[in-house]
């Protein structure tokens, strides 16, 4: 009140009760990046403590996904699989699906779940989310790395020379960069409005288990004949994304340059709202939470 | 030169159940606000934080106009009721939650030692914990690297600390973390009740270590604490907070005397009884404290003034009195040598001195009984009431100062203040 002749820049810590929309701090979230990298550290190590097979488990989960879906899907209800060999096609599905819906429900609870720790001591909140991003990816390069040999050995045994992989595949890092950042802003857009609606966390697992099935994983765009439903599903972010995946390394899908920009743009403005709304929540959350 | 300044901070809570109703006052709120442009309604309808007395508004001030300055090197002691809103102000300070109003401004990186071992994961070795619990509280890995003998060394926990700090005992954690927070090296530190951890060895390591950091590196520390004595043993300033505010500020001891004196005269100076029972040979009337006040220094006498009513004709009776400390420990008993007569249906004032006691600073409370017989020998209780009045000892007799081993009393040495003398043996 009478301060106002020591203006904020005399001060190296200035604490206010609001902020400006967009004033995020990412000189202060990278002077914390060995924070980051050891909550992606921990996050690793951690999961499968005392357990037998630890992290074998990165691989027998898809591998039972996919021989599921090939029963359900494939067998008993008849899908397509754009005319693909079962298991390539679902693995490629799963695989890209399984890092978004990994890191979309692990951040979406980072205020909830780390709510001890923010009540305690402060740290640029955002490292927990981009943290847990980051800690899939290791999940995410162990099922790849599954989908590679599995696609080796149908390319050069099975049906040698069919599959008509192209240089889109090289597209793959822009790929998971999108699908990460669409995790990561629906991620924390659902956590900063869970801290105080809690409905919505019930709501996410529900919605993210019918997201599934709007997303081009267990069915290929290419069947979708009729054109409201083709652009309705075309709507969806990851659709773009799985089928410029699935037309990279296995040569069917829809690609198109027009369905990428969209997701890319979609991703932007939505982490650019998550952000804000995070930043916002972030301050005062320890009040609602 | 400022190191902090605080400057009208004050931080409104939402009281009860937080998810009911919030839709709509946030719609509310969102309305005045953003549309019409107008102030946060629900701001102008707190009231002031007072714990026991129920409000009728949803909103309560926790803190209300803070308004301080903390010099650079100082050591300042916040103390308070529960609930007066230290660690909220702690927590403002230390960018948990944000002000409702207000502005800190600080110089300085701000380093929390709010409740040791945050963060620590069970299934990660203590090595692997420090590094986090490091990395929490702002320091680099470099920072921690160069620092991890040294951390190591000073918790105690060497043999253990590539051991999951899940098979660790609770004491051992909280070593841990301290250790982590001690060696921060924030040029202001924030310190909330962490002294009341651990045995008594590693209780005087943190004090020596907080010590250190506030004399001789020249850190600004803020520290809350309900411990008194290590109050006045670390700080030189002293805030006392009452419901969300300011209500004394000053030195250390000036703080601390004025947050004993008005605590103890929360507590009541005289109890009045129903009686009319003539079961009892004499019962006890009311009792109160003679000098009208319930805080003394060390040294003073402590008298009662009890109104009896006999029911019987007692030639002899005694009144015993027991003493507790406040976690309910006996800690001494006394009756008087003399006794006194009274006859059936007799009301009498009885006035009983408790000289000479020895008491070291503290808070305590009373039983007393009436009966023949002393605790010395066989005896006879007609009445007996406790836990209805309490008083207070402090080391303020301030022209009697010259006792300083009295007035640093660390209550981890007991309640007795004994006499002893030393002289050189005869050889």
């Amino acid at each position: 009140m009478t301060q106002h002749n020591t203006t904020d820049s005399d001060w190296t810590t200035v604490i206010k009760p609001k902020e400006r929309l967009l004033q995020i701090d990412f000189k202060e979230l990278w002077r914390y990046r060995d924070l980051t990298s050891l909550f992606v550290r921990r996050n690793i190590t951690t999961q499968y403590k005392q357990t037998i097979l630890g992290p074998l488990w990165y691989i027998i989960q898809p591998a039972i996904t996919v021989l599921m879906y090939m029963v359900v899907f494939s067998r008993i209800a008849g899908i397509s699989t754009d005319g693909l060999p079962e298991p390539l096609f679902y693995l490629s599905g799963v695989c890209m699906w399984q890092y978004f819906s990994d890191c979309l429900s692990k951040t979406s609870s980072t205020f909830t779940a780390n709510a001890g720790i923010f009540g305690k001591v402060y740290f640029p909140r955002l490292v927990v989310p981009v943290s847990n991003v980051l800690s899939n990816l290791l999940r995410f390069a162990i099922q790849l790395s599954l989908f590679l040999v599995v696609y080796a050995v149908y390319q050069l045994w099975v049906i040698p020379g069919q599959i008509h992989t192209n240089w889109y595949a090289l597209l793959l890092p822009v790929l998971v960069l999108m699908l990460a950042g669409l995790a990561l802003g629906f991620g924390i857009l659902f956590s900063s409005l869970t801290t105080k609606y809690r409905d919505l966390q019930l709501m996410l697992d529900y919605f993210v288990r019918l997201w599934m099935y709007a997303t081009p994983v267990v069915w290929p765009l290419s069947t979708i004949t009729n054109t409201k439903l083709h652009l309705a599903m075309s709507l969806n972010p990851l659709t773009p994304i799985i089928e410029a995946f699935k037309y990279g390394f296995l040569g069917a899908g829809e690609f198109s340059w027009g369905g990428l920009a969209y997701s890319f743009v979609f991703t932007v403005v939505l982490l650019a709202i998550g952000i804000v709304l995070f930043n916002r929540v972030q301050r005062t959350f320890m009040d609602t939470v | 030169m400022t190191a902090i300044e605080f400057n009208n901070i004050s931080k409104l809570y939402r009281l009860g159940l937080v998810g009911t109703g919030t839709l709509s006052h946030d719609l509310k709120r969102w309305w005045t606000m953003n549309i019409r442009g107008k102030e946060d309604p629900y701001l102008t309808i707190g009231e002031t934080n007072d714990r026991s007395s129920k409000g009728d508004s949803d909103y309560v001030w926790a803190l209300k106009d803070i308004d301080f300055k903390v010099e650079q090197g100082d050591v300042v002691g916040i103390i308070g009721k529960n609930g007066a809103g230290k660690s909220t102000l702690l927590k403002i300070l230390s960018k948990v939650t944000a002000p409702t109003t207000g502005t800190i401004r600080a110089r300085g990186r701000i380093g929390s030692l709010l409740e040791v071992g945050t963060g620590f994961h069970p299934e990660m070795t203590g090595r692997e914990n420090i590094y986090m619990n490091g990395a929490i509280l702002g320091m680099t890995k470099q920072e921690i690297t160069k620092k991890l003998d040294e951390i190591v060394d000073f918790s105690g926990c060497e043999r253990y600390i590539d051991t999951p700090v899940k098979r660790y005992s609770s004491g051992m954690m909280v070593r841990l973390g301290f250790a982590v927070a001690a060696h921060l090296d924030p040029e202001i530190l924030v310190v909330d009740e962490v002294l009341a951890v651990g045995d008594a060895e590693f209780q005087k390591k943190a004090i020596g270590k907080m010590q250190d950091v506030s004399r001789g590196e020249g850190r600004t520390v803020l520290f809350v604490s309900h411990n008194m004595s290590a109050v006045r043993k670390l700080c030189r300033q002293g805030i006392v907070l009452k419901n969300g505010s300011i209500d004394f500020i000053g030195n250390v001891n000036g703080a601390v005397d004025y947050y004993i004196d008005s605590k103890a005269s929360d507590t009541p100076l005289y109890m009045d009884f129903i009686g009319g029972d003539d079961s009892k040979e004499i019962e006890f009337l009311s009792v109160r404290f003679a000098e009208g006040r319930n805080t003394f220094s060390t040294n003073e006498p402590i008298s009662f003034v009890f109104k009896v009513h006999a029911h019987r004709d007692i030639p002899n009776f005694r009144i015993n009195t027991t003493i507790y400390s406040m976690d309910e420990t006996a800690i001494g008993s006394v009756s008087n040598t003399e006794t006194l007569g009274i006859k059936n249906g007799e009301e009498k004032e009885v006035l009983f001195s408790l000289n000479d006691h020895h008491l070291a600073a503290g808070k305590y409370t009373l039983a007393f009984s009436i009966g023949i017989g002393n605790h010395l020998t066989a005896q006879r209780d007609f009445d007996y009431i406790s836990n209805v009045l309490s008083f207070s000892i402090e080391n303020s007799d301030k022209d009697n100062r010259q006792e300083s081993a009295i007035s640093l009393w660390d209550s981890g040495w007991g309640h007795i203040i004994f006499k002893a003398n030393l002289k050189y043996v005869k050889s």
